[in-house]
């Protein structure tokens, strides 16, 4: 079937099989192997998108039901030579190993700092009611739905951890 | 020309510490790190050659027997059933192809054949509904229900342990089990195959090249020189990927047969079922004690299982002949000959469940002889290795312990289960760290260009660890470059066969040969500066001897090349070499649940010299972490009337999640080990799982009371061990 | 994954007949991927108009299109029924919250590995075929209301809570009705197939929620490892205390049978006495007095009175007061 995806900014128009998921799609299609296939089946969290700036799972998204989403994959983050303020403090704090996890890890981490913003709580939370602090428990348990087989936990939270302070200075500025 | 090292002798001239540019050790970013991070970097499923079709494996659905017929699959473009397709994977190293022979299945969801379509959801479809037709055998997949064998070189003895255990102040006596574990890195196994004539291009998710190349040649029946292999990026391996598997011969295969590209990529159950596992171990260990805490004997005795006829076996008690002193010795290696899936080696096969579980052991007889559990390892570490008498080439276990006892904070732990904070019982425990050390035979080039730039060439790869960064600094500082002037190529076998990614040999053994690579040209340049290479010195892309100073754009003229070739060497035989450290963990264990959380883990290490203090610490967190889940989260359950791996997939199998694990902290023991070469740098992708499973094990002991003998301790587990 | 026809539905009257409808589809593709579902057409719902939380009486009305993260951060949600938002936050992972819709969830099927396998029998799967589960690795499976033909679990944590909050599912079809959450699930008996009262045609179009009953909510649910897994165990409790006595009571608890688990027994005791261990250790033992464990999974049995025990303590201020 015919479908028009809007990604990164710009639309594509792709003929596909029903079956194919917004995942395939990426990667069979379009050419677009940022976005990781780790399970296919919502176990790992590497083929984590942002579709409406929300942080989802492409293996479990046909293409065709996604048609008039703005999706947003690693590639539309930023480039080897214009990092993301995630990109680079991953980079910095070795927040990954083999880098298969990371382009989901990055991308549930941007939808995961929109959601604290927005003042949603975690199963972490020791409150239901908002702001909350950015403590290593808090990060680590909203960022559980990305698994790490080369285990870069540690400097996963502390990379996101930063990011998110230098993003709050720069709105204080 | 090609400087050749085999490493018969100590190495004291630590070159490495007298070079100028200083960027070996440093904690730099990864080279390829923008890449990664922008998803730019290629995995092995991620290149599309025009034309290319998409296979799936199709897998047995009984437990042993004969593929009598295979039936059609509406909508592919063919089911490919070939008899040099394989049963399991090939073992690190292997020189030759697996068993091939599809049609006779040894495990359930062995592959038994390929189904190609233009999609690979029409491919999905087509190799989930083909009928296949067996002649099933009835087979044992229960590692207790066979008389095992015992392999006469895997068995050791010396003086007697049971009058050792009859006249000991204090003994121990338990049984522990640890069930199959999987590598389960995160990208699945993957395969890309692309003929032109006779010669065929690969590109898959592999460890180590060389052999591959080997092994994939053997198995297809094609001379290695017409078979090239790509692994540019590997994501994670973790021992799966050691040798060739089931997708990449099918792909090529199905290429050949198709004359198009074919694209075979496992899914994660597939993974679950192909990939080698742990293999589950049962292992009784005894140990004697007199009054003062010095042991007399040491029992280790193990039970693994693998296939029939497969020489891989877990190496349980690898590290119990050395690691600690006793004058009665015994280790015993039994294996089960059995249906389930095709056992091999998972990060630091052998130690990661045995030094666990020996660790588990001593906490246990400190408790019973009323000694610390520090000083119980300080007290029995021996000057040289037991029975051998082989000098070691270092040891820094007693300093492990105590820089850890004192950074951790051991003074402040108390008697089980006097400490409750809430529903919580907070505990901490430790564990020594100990893994073999090896090198194996690897070899590179690196050209330095008039421009003032560096390219390193070997078929190593980088399966996360950090190669592409450590042999990149390697060259820098050897050749006086800014690290982002050396370009590093790695995973493609036409570049020189190095070591690969396995046994933690990767880092010291391609990075030797890329030292003595670097050697040769300073050797080149030394002579157009008319000194000794001793006296040049290289920094920012200038050379300098005496007073003269010139630019490597003067001295180089095209380019200079140096080849280097590393091979192990007598010190492997004159001297026991392995890496040490501690693992430290407080943890807490929930009084009504069970649920255990761990606070706060520390590991401190000496691997040598470190090669880049951030990719390096970064592998020990990961190896901790991997510790975490053998200790609490991973079991990969069988089920017991046809063996197939029922937890096969990633909920069902757990591994640690984010949430699992706290911040870790890392700390190097400054230390460079003469007998492993002239980087003086050893092993350490695997050191750091080696019994940090057994410090959150005697962490939940010495918070609750419980100790589980029976791994992971799960919330079950624990409950059988607290009040009612 | 079998081939199948594609709709987009434009209104709940749209449906076509005989389509599987799709909405957040984690748990759909995550089994027709393995062709454990297989329909010959799919509707896509996710654009109906059904997203809305609004006041409903003195309750709630929760649409089935609402996703998991927006009810868990719903602030009459959190405010007023902590214990829905505390089980959404329990449950998958941020990514699959921001997917998965409160009718999906519902629907949501067993995650018992044989079912999952299409290479082993299953009852579920295909009626009359058996239960490989019985005999098999079963740490996951039901210690309460199983039957001879299935020992599966309803893994979700939604429901859970919905259980103790008495709420109630609003269906649109050839008959509109109301179904409460507690006869909405069903036992597995001789039809394990068949998992919920919603019949061919029907839709879920939203969840009711009663007004509020205050009380100490909480949401305990006990696994394998810390996050992004499945309950071995949950109890889902809301506790009114009135000067030192329980004066409410609502538990319901998941991971231990084919439906989200109640049992009006327990709440009756627990009303009207002063906490003590002794109660809820009396309490535990109505509860767990039929449960039956199938080998492995026998843990569950003392892991829930614990976990209930604890949930007590917890919500009475018995713990706090320690």
């Amino acid at each position: 079937m015919q479908i028009t995806l809007h990604l990164n900014g710009t639309s594509h128009h792709l003929d596909v099989d029903p079956r194919t998921t917004l995942l395939d799609a990426l990667r069979h299609h379009l050419g677009l192997t940022g976005t990781k296939k780790g399970c296919d089946h919502g176990q790992c969290g590497a083929c984590t998108v942002l579709m409406d700036g929300r942080r989802i799972n492409s293996c479990l998204t046909l293409a065709c039901m996604v048609e008039d989403r703005d999706i947003t994959t690693i590639e539309g983050l930023g480039t080897p030579g214009n990092l993301s303020p995630l990109q680079q403090q991953f980079l910095d704090h070795d927040g990954y190993q083999c880098g298969y996890c990371t382009p989901g890890q990055i991308c549930s981490a941007t939808g995961m700092l929109e959601e604290i913003a927005a003042g949603w709580p975690s199963h972490a939370s020791d409150s239901l009611d908002a702001p909350f602090d950015l403590t290593h428990a808090e990060i680590a348990e909203r960022m559980s739905g990305n698994l790490c087989r080369c285990a870069a936990y540690s400097n996963i939270v502390a990379a996101i951890r930063q990011a998110a302070q230098e993003t709050r200075h720069e709105d204080a500025a | 020309m090609t400087r050749h090292l085999r490493v018969d002798g100590p190495n004291h001239d630590n070159r490495l510490d007298h070079m100028a540019q200083g960027v070996i050790g440093q904690p730099l970013n990864r080279l390829e790190g923008p890449l990664k991070v922008t998803g730019r970097a290629t995995y092995a499923a991620e290149a599309r050659p025009a034309n290319m079709a998409y296979g799936v494996l199709v897998q047995a659905s009984v437990p042993a027997g004969k593929v009598l017929e295979i039936g059609d699959a509406p909508g592919a473009l063919a089911v490919i059933q070939d008899k040099r397709m394989i049963r399991y994977a090939a073992q690190g190293l292997d020189e030759k192809g697996p068993t091939s022979g599809p049609d006779r299945i040894e495990y359930m969801g062995q592959s038994i054949a390929l189904v190609v379509a233009e999609t690979f959801e029409a491919a999905r479809h087509a190799a989930q509904n083909i009928v296949v037709r067996y002649k099933p055998e009835a087979v044992p997949v229960d590692p207790e229900s066979v008389t095992p064998e015992l392999p006469p070189k895997k068995q050791s003895a010396a003086g007697d342990v049971d009058k050792a255990m009859r006249e000991a102040a204090f003994t121990l006596d338990q049984v522990w089990r640890t069930p199959s574990q999987m590598s389960a890195a995160m990208e699945p196994h993957a395969a890309i195959a692309e003929w032109d004539g006779d010669s065929v291009t690969i590109r898959a998710a592999l460890q180590m090249l060389s052999s591959n190349r080997k092994q994939m040649a053997d198995a297809l029946g094609i001379r290695e020189s017409k078979l090239r292999l790509l692994s540019p990026y590997v994501g994670g391996g973790f021992g799966s990927k050691l040798g060739i598997n089931a997708e990449a011969v099918a792909a090529a295969i199905a290429a050949k047969e198709l004359g198009r590209p074919v694209m075979v990529a496992m899914t994660r159950q597939q993974v679950f079922d192909l990939a080698h596992r742990r293999s589950e171990t049962r292992q009784r260990i005894r140990l004697a004690c007199d009054a003062a805490g010095r042991l007399n004997g040491i029992g280790h005795e193990v039970l693994v299982s693998n296939l029939p006829g497969s020489e891989f076996t877990e190496p349980v008690a690898q590290a119990t002949p050395f690691t600690y002193q006793a004058a009665h010795r015994q280790v015993v290696h039994a294996v089960a000959r059995i249906h389930r899936g095709c056992a091999g080696s998972v990060r630091a096969p052998g130690e990661a469940v045995g030094v666990t579980v020996f660790e588990c052991a001593m906490d246990e007889l400190a408790e019973l002889a009323g000694i610390d559990p520090v000083e119980l390892r300080l007290k029995n570490i021996p000057d040289v290795e037991p029975t051998t008498e082989r000098p070691f080439s270092s040891h820094k276990l007693a300093e492990a312990l105590r820089e850890g006892a004192e950074r951790f904070g051991w003074s402040g732990r108390r008697a089980p289960g006097q400490r409750l904070e809430g529903e919580w019982f907070i505990g901490m425990g430790m564990a020594a760290a100990v893994r073999v050390n090896m090198l194996q035979e690897s070899r590179a080039k690196v050209t330095l260009v008039q421009d003032g730039t560096a390219i390193v060439e070997t078929d190593m790869t980088d399966i996360g660890t950090g190669t592409y960064t450590i042999l990149g600094q390697l060259a820098a500082e050897m050749l006086g470059l800014p690290t982002d002037r050396v370009e590093v190529r790695l995973g493609d076998t036409q570049f020189p066969p190095a070591s690969g990614s396995g046994g933690s040999f990767g880092a010291a053994s391609s990075g030797n040969s890329v030292f003595l690579a670097c050697e040769e040209i300073r050797q080149q340049i030394a002579k157009a500066m008319g000194c000794d290479e001793r006296d040049l010195t290289l920094q920012d892309g200038m050379a300098r001897a005496g007073n003269v100073a010139k630019s490597l754009s003067e001295l180089v003229d095209g380019t200079i090349t140096g080849e280097g070739h590393l091979q192990p060497g007598k010190t492997e035989k004159s001297h026991r070499q392995a890496t040490w450290g501690s693992h430290w963990a407080e943890v807490a264990v929930n009084r009504w649940t069970g649920e255990v959380r761990v606070r706060r883990m520390m590991g401190v290490f000496a691997c040598g010299r470190v090669l880049n203090e951030k990719t390096a610490r970064s592998q020990c967190l990961g190896g901790m972490t991997f510790g975490i889940g053998i200790a609490l989260t991973e079991a990969m359950e069988h089920d017991p009337r046809d063996g197939h791996a029922v937890s096969r997939d990633l909920a069902e199998y757990h591994i640690p999640s984010h949430a699992d694990v706290p911040s870790l902290d890392v700390h190097f023991l400054p230390e460079r080990d003469a007998y492993v070469g002239p980087l003086q740098a050893k092993g350490l992708g695997e050191l750091g799982i080696c019994g940090a499973g057994a410090a959150v094990l005697n962490a939940i002991h010495n918070a609750c009371g419980a100790r589980v003998r029976d791994l992971p301790a799960t919330p079950d587990k624990i409950i059988a061990g607290l009040e009612p | 994954m079998k081939e199948f026809a594609f709709h987009r539905a434009a209104s709940v009257a749209d449906l076509p007949s005989g389509a599987t409808i799709i909405a957040g589809g984690t748990n759909l593709l995550d089994l027709m991927k393995l062709e454990v579902m297989a329909p010959e057409a799919l509707v896509d719902i996710t654009r109906l108009d059904l997203d809305r939380i609004e006041p409903d009486g003195d309750g709630l009305r929760i649409g089935a299109l609402v996703r998991n993260s927006d009810l868990a951060a719903h602030p009459t949600i959190r405010r007023h029924y902590p214990v829905l938002s505390r089980a959404l936050l329990a449950g998958a992972s941020g990514q699959l919250r921001n997917m998965a819709t409160t009718g999906g969830n519902l629907m949501q099927r067993t995650r018992c590995p044989y079912f999952y396998d299409r290479r082993m029998p299953c009852n579920k799967r295909e009626p009359g075929a058996g239960c490989s589960a019985i005999g098999g690795v079963t740490r996951n499976h039901a210690i309460l209301g199983a039957s001879e033909h299935c020992i599966a679990t309803y893994p979700g944590d939604m429901a859970v809570a919905l259980r103790a909050l008495d709420a109630v599912v609003e269906i649109d079809g050839p008959s509109p009705r109301r179904v409460p959450l507690a006869d909405f699930h069903l036992l597995p008996g001789d039809t394990p197939h068949v998992e919920t009262v919603l019949q061919p045609g029907e839709i879920i179009t939203a969840v009711i929620l009663p007004a509020p009953v205050g009380g100490q909510q909480r949401y305990r649910k006990v696994r394998d490892r810390a996050s992004y897994a499945f309950a071995l165990v949950s109890v889902a409790a809301i506790i009114g205390m009135d000067g030192g006595r329980i004066s409410h009571a609502a538990l319901a608890f998941g991971g231990v049978a084919h439906k989200p688990w109640r049992n009006p027994e327990i709440e009756k005791l627990l009303t009207g006495q002063e906490p003590s261990d002794a109660l809820f250790a009396e309490a535990a033992e109505i509860l767990l007095q039929p449960a039956q464990g199938h080998g492995e999974n026998q843990f569950k049995i003392p892991l829930l009175r614990r976990t209930l025990n604890a949930t007590l303590r917890d919500t009475t201020g018995m713990e706090a007061q320690a």
